[in-house]
């Protein structure tokens, strides 16, 4: 297995970040988070057709351009560099990795096209109030009535919830505990015993809503109560693909403290002269690629099938989530005075990191589950 | 079937037969020096490797290389791995000065080096810190004077390290004392077997002297034995830096030193000497720092991979400082886990009912405090990265 991107993935890359640069400027960025749907319907289209982002990974036969895990990491790489606002994170990978991993033949026929052309969304509710990622975190129950299943619980944290056309949920059958009995749901918002409320993110870049299901009409997914591996690697191949968006965003990071550190004077000197400085940027330089190595190595280990993939998945999530945190908060500590206001837009990514940093499981829950799957 | 593969299984069929026994696992790996007696199993090894030129596998196969391509090589790294082959030749000269010389020497200095250097012929010591140059190098003061169709040196060499078992010493001297200090300086080849050169060993921390300092009176090296031009030796030396830390930092694909066995397993050491419970360390501090510690050297093992796959030719870029500071840094916290993990039981290293790899715990420790020194200190290699990858300014 390699790392190296091959010429027509480079071609990629350079397209999408023209795109990327062309549509979503800083100045678009803060327009649209303090949108309540939080993106612009017409770029969600152009993205979904011209560029047909959405179904990068979906095979050809459910509609999806048919490529796989490192095109899906390159698109999320340069969405960290863009910080476009968009439900790409939310109905892209979560959702449609859920349904590649867990649903049915019939599900993936009728789901997944209009996922991949861009015109339906669908959301992933995995978390409770509690904000837990493991199989115990998962208290709503879903009932089978004979006539069909209904849901009762609440969900929250759910990327892109509000704005969905549809719900993947997480829930479990009565009376279990553990891996066992979690099932993955479909549930359509407008059904009565649903209620969706808008969370106020700090990153307000990434919409959250909470989920109140009461008695909510639920079809199941794959095989009630027999989800969790395939949950469990659905959120494995998000964290590769958000690991890649992080050291996007670690890199901007980077770059924008280098830059600034060349022309902000001070003492009659620049301050990228200056042996703090200088090591401050050099150690962010090297956690940065430490973390790239393992993002990448992640997203071609998921392309090819690799079954080291769940420990790969957690390096990546840790490395790639605490270099993002570390070079943003870096970043503002570079751009003294001017690095803290809410004008400058260093506080855009420091948000994004510190929200990515505890979305799938914080690093330390990364680190325990790497010590488990290797052995160690 | 691709080239590449058949290559693998060529390879791999080559080397199941032709690597001894006594070269798998760990052991004695040479590195030139004629004063060192060599395994029979380690010479047969060595001979073997060199007469496919795969002691300098990419290197042009006229100076004893094999011309692998970087693909090439890493299949046969991989294929040495797989049946945990020591490699065959390591040291300064098939690492340092080989790969220097093949890039800044004329057709004549290749042909009467490079051959002898893939067969390991030779031990090399490396004549770079002075007392009064360390990480400001350009400030050395010894000198080499044109005297008829031979070189002069006089003066004083510091961390020369295995100088007393070498053969040959590279070194960094100035031609020129009217010039600016970097433009001064070449970089000369001198035998060491001659009465001008003495050797006096270095104790280190650790008990060991693997140091040494090497002084030159009005010592002699051949005037054709200067490579690159002469007083260009600051542009032909801090190459040769690369590819010392690129050998540090395991990304240096002029050996074949990529064969080096895994490391062992810091876990199991560690439940030795604290309490586990269903094989996991029951103090979570401790826990804590071993899965970063793991997975740090995770990371850095995929790191070493890209920067190899990355690399557009024969010689390292900057990247290698990077990695060469990742690596030393990781190196010592497995050290100071290890020693933390052995609390009281550390603090000696020799007497009754001790285990002797336990006493080489602490002798390690002590020893590596060296890695974020030696090639460069780890604040030179942070100056490098600013300055030469992120274009800050002086």
């Amino acid at each position: 297995m390699s790392f190296s991107f091959t010429d027509e993935q480079e071609q990629f890359r350079e397209a999408t970040r023209r795109f990327l640069q062309d549509k979503s400027p800083t100045t678009e960025v803060r327009r649209l988070m303090e949108t309540s749907e939080g993106f612009d319907e017409a770029v969600w289209k152009q993205l979904s057709g011209e560029l047909a982002l959405p179904g990068i990974h979906i095979p050809e036969q459910y509609g999806g351009a048919g490529f796989g895990p490192v095109e899906l990491g390159i698109i999320m790489e340069e969405l960290g560099r863009s910080l476009l606002c968009a439900p790409y994170f939310g109905s892209s990978v979560l959702a449609a990795t859920a349904i590649l991993e867990a649903a049915t033949e019939d599900w993936k026929c009728e789901l997944l096209p209009a996922l991949a052309a861009g015109e339906q969304l669908g959301a992933l509710a995995v978390t409770e109030t509690g904000g837990r990622w493991d199989s115990d975190g998962i208290a709503t129950v879903a009932r089978d009535s004979g006539a069909g299943f209904s849901l009762t619980g609440t969900k929250s944290f759910v990327v892109d919830g509000l704005t969905a056309g549809f719900l993947i949920v997480a829930a479990r059958t009565p009376d279990t505990g553990g891996e066992a009995g979690v099932g993955l749901y479909l549930v359509r918002p407008d059904d009565a015993g649903v209620t969706r409320t808008p969370l106020e993110t700090m990153d307000a870049t990434r919409k959250l809503a909470r989920i109140d299901l009461l008695d909510a009409p639920a079809r199941p997914l794959g095989e009630p109560g027999a989800d969790w591996p395939a949950l469990q690697r659905t959120l494995d191949l998000a964290a590769v693909a958000l690991a890649n968006e992080s050291v996007g965003g670690a890199q901007v990071m980077l770059d924008s403290s280098v830059e600034y550190s060349k022309i902000r004077m001070q003492f009659g000197r620049a301050i990228g002269s200056f042996q703090a400085i200088k090591h401050r940027c050099a150690d962010m330089l090297v956690e940065v690629e430490l973390a790239k190595s393992a993002a990448y190595y992640a997203a071609q280990a998921a392309a090819s099938g690799d079954p080291e993939l769940p420990a790969l998945a957690c390096l990546a999530k840790a490395a790639a989530s605490d270099a993002f945190v570390s070079t943003a908060a870096s970043c503002i500590q570079i751009h003294g005075g001017i690095g803290f206001t809410w004008d400058h837009d260093t506080h855009l990514w420091f948000k994004r990191a510190k929200s990515s940093e505890v979305f799938l499981g914080t690093p330390d829950h990364h680190r325990e589950l790497y010590l488990q799957r290797t052995g160690v | 079937m691709s080239e590449l593969s058949e290559f693998r299984n060529q390879t791999r069929a080559w080397l199941e037969t032709s690597c001894p026994a006594g070269a798998r696992g760990p052991g004695q790996i040479p590195w030139g020096s004629s004063k060192i007696p060599l395994e029979s199993d380690v010479r047969l090894w060595l001979e073997r490797m060199a007469e496919r030129g795969w002691t300098v596998p990419t290197w042009p196969k006229e100076y004893g290389g094999a011309e692998l391509s970087r693909d090439q090589y890493m299949v046969l790294i991989d294929e040495l791995k797989r049946i945990n082959a020591r490699t065959p030749l390591t040291g300064r000269g098939v690492n340092y000065i080989g790969p220097t010389i093949l890039e800044f020497g004329t057709h004549e200095q290749k042909e009467r080096w490079l051959p002898g250097i893939a067969r390991g012929e030779g031990g090399w010591a490396m004549g770079y810190s002075e007392p009064g140059a360390g990480s400001d190098l350009a400030s050395l003061s010894t000198r080499a004077e044109l005297q008829g169709d031979q070189y002069v040196l006089n003066g004083r060499k510091t961390w020369t390290s295995d100088a007393m078992d070498c053969d040959y010493i590279f070194v960094l001297a100035r031609t020129d004392p009217d010039r600016p200090k970097h433009q001064g300086i070449s970089l000369l080849l001198v035998d060491m077997n001659q009465p001008g050169v003495q050797v006096r060993p270095i104790r280190l921390l650790s008990g060991a002297s693997p140091f040494n300092e090497t002084t030159f009176e009005n010592a002699v090296a051949r005037a054709d034995d200067v490579i690159g031009e002469v007083n260009a030796g600051w542009t032909v030396g801090k190459r040769l830096l690369q590819f010392e830390r690129s050998t540090h930092a395991g990304i240096n694909i002029s050996g074949s030193q990529g064969g080096r066995s895994a490391e062992s397993n810091l876990a199991e050491r560690l439940k030795q000497f604290v309490p586990s419970r269903d094989g996991k360390l029951q103090d979570p501090e401790l826990r804590e720092r071993l899965v970063r510690y793991e997975q740090n050297g995770h990371a850095q093992r995929l790191t070493q991979k890209r920067v190899i796959e990355e690399l557009k030719a024969r010689a390292p870029g900057y990247a290698s400082s990077a990695v060469k500071l990742t690596g030393a840094l990781h190196t010592q916290e497995g050290d100071e886990l290890l020693l933390a993990a052995m609390g009281t039981q550390g603090i000696v290293w020799d007497g009754p009912g001790l285990e002797r790899s336990d006493s080489e715990a602490l002798r390690t420790w002590l020893r590596q405090k060296s890695l974020t020194i030696a090639g460069g200190t780890k604040e030179v290699q942070l100056n490098i990265i600013a300055k030469r990858v992120l274009g800050l300014p002086d």
